[in-house]
């Protein structure tokens, strides 16, 4: 294995890398030996702990009334982002700087307030109470403001990236503004933006978790619900991480299989990124 | 409004927490990241797994998750630690996965042919490394990363959940208690995000000029 920092180790930097190898294992095995210790000394391996998440009842409610719930609310945000991205993310490039300018205003000021702000904000003023929207609504709604400012920078990147010899072609042929845009530029920049968009929706699913601060339903309520029957935090932590990242892996795995039906081996769209790392999830 | 113009250096003490969490957790996941990164792209094959199952674990749990390990997780094996030392722990396990991404994507932007290049011309690998590869891979680094200490410093809200009195907690106290000034609270608090977030954004840019060559 040659890569950009070493070169192609002969038989003495081997054996030395075997050397590392061995050290590295023990490490490792060391710290799994720390952590499997501590577990045992503190009874929290105890199968009571544990049996909870093998219960059918649990389990079907940690499923149906978590997961689902949780997907359901990461879904119906981001198919609203999409809509309120893809207005902010046109309007990003209108030719009228009445338009344009207030469009970038909204969309950097909701990239750069933390979600949970907004969560806070949404669910006291108009989701608590007697007629409120509640927190199921304040959760999707906080969601959809914030990834559908992350996902104009997308729609905005797309359209640019599609070569400018078509809108040229298409303003020749004497098509208008909108018609170039919704004709033309999208359906093709949609190649594109496809993968960004899934990609999203992990940032999105993962961010539902916060609306545990306001008491929205989801996974995150359904296991706060069995750690305090059980007191067992770390062992429903585990679980909900390993749920979590199964959906998220398996999320990951259709964006790649996406990006390379529609783009090809080309390199994925990537925002130049404020407020929010690019492509991948924070 | 009063009760927060009236109480500002609330305001103010609440950013401060904010920036201390950012600070203390930034330094700490830049120096784990950056030495998972070097396990990652090292020639220990051992290492390199363990660094990468580390990554894809850490980017997949939702910070909240992270957070309910730290603070509820913890004591329950028998270690007791003040919130602000077990929310930087959240927050720095969270965000070194990133930042190791980040610097790893920066190495990999270098050229092979870079390196090629320099040792034809007779450089020793120490003199490549320092003269070709860092330099380049250094510049390489600064966008990625700034955009994840962004999203580190806006990550520190979710502390307001678990006993952290930071910016996000103080304005859901302040928004419990003036019923009728919510938006200008909200509007308050948001404009305090945003000037940090355009700190930390300008810095980066700076960095980022500073280091600029001729374009290619």
């Amino acid at each position: 294995m040659s890569t950009v920092l070493f070169d192609t180790p002969g038989p003495r930097t081997r054996r030395r890398h075997r050397l590392y190898s061995l050290l590295g294992s023990l490490v490792l095995v060391a710290a799994v030996g720390v952590v499997l210790w501590r577990l045992q000394a503190t009874g929290q391996l105890a199968y009571r702990l544990w049996e909870p998440f093998v219960t059918p009842s649990y389990v079907r409610a940690l499923l149906v009334e978590g997961l689902l719930k949780t997907l359901q609310m990461a879904f119906s945000s981001v198919l609203l982002a999409v809509v309120f991205g893809l207005l902010l993310g046109v309007a990003k490039l209108s030719d009228h700087g009445w338009v344009r300018r207030p469009a970038f205003l909204v969309v950097e000021f909701f990239r750069a307030v933390p979600v949970l702000l907004l969560m806070f904000f949404i669910f006291l003023t108009y989701g608590a109470g007697q007629g409120g929207i509640g927190s199921y609504w304040s959760v999707v709604i906080a969601l959809t403001l914030y990834n559908g400012a992350v996902l104009a920078e997308v729609f905005r990147a797309g359209i640019l990236a599609v070569p400018p010899g078509q809108a040229e072609a298409a303003y020749a042929l004497g098509l208008r503004k909108s018609q170039v845009m919704t004709s033309v530029l999208l359906p093709q920049g949609a190649k594109i933006m496809l993968p960004a968009i899934i990609s999203q929706c992990v940032v999105a699913l993962k961010d539902t978790t916060l609306g545990y601060a306001i008491l929205a339903p989801g996974l995150t309520e359904v296991g706060k619900a069995i750690y305090q029957q059980f007191s067992n935090q770390l062992q429903a932590a585990i679980v909900m991480a390993a749920l979590f990242i199964t959906v998220n892996l398996a999320l990951s795995a259709i964006a790649t299989r996406v990006q390379r039906r529609l783009v090809g081996e080309q390199k994925a769209l990537a925002v130049p990124a404020i407020g929010h790392d690019s492509g991948s999830a924070v | 409004m009063d009760d927060v113009f009236s109480n500002f250096d609330l305001v103010l003490k609440a950013f401060l927490l904010t920036v201390e969490l950012f600070v203390v957790s930034g330094v700490l996941s830049l120096l784990i990241g950056t030495a998972l990164a070097a396990m990652r792209v090292g020639p220990v094959a051992v290492l390199s797994r363990a660094g990468a199952l580390y990554v894809t674990l850490m980017r997949n749990t939702p910070l909240l998750i992270v957070f309910v390990f730290a603070t509820f997780g913890l004591p329950k094996l028998d270690v007791q630690l003040p919130f602000f030392v077990k929310g930087t722990i959240a927050l720095t396990l969270y965000t070194s996965a990133f930042v190791c991404e980040a610097v790893r994507s920066g190495i990999n932007s270098v050229p092979l042919g870079q390196v090629e290049a320099a040792r034809a011309t007779g450089l020793t690998f120490t003199q490549t490394m320092s003269q070709v590869v860092l330099p380049q891979a250094l510049r390489a680094v600064i966008p990625p990363l700034a955009s994840t200490m962004i999203a580190l410093l806006k990550n520190t809200s979710v502390g307001a959940v678990f006993g952290l009195f930071e910016a996000t907690a103080r304005m859901r106290y302040f928004s419990n208690n003036n019923a009728s000034d919510r938006p200008m609270i909200f509007l308050t608090f948001a404009l305090g995000y945003v000037i940090l977030v355009e700190l930390v954004s300008a810095g980066a840019f700076g960095l980022e000029r500073r280091g600029r060559v001729a374009a290619r």
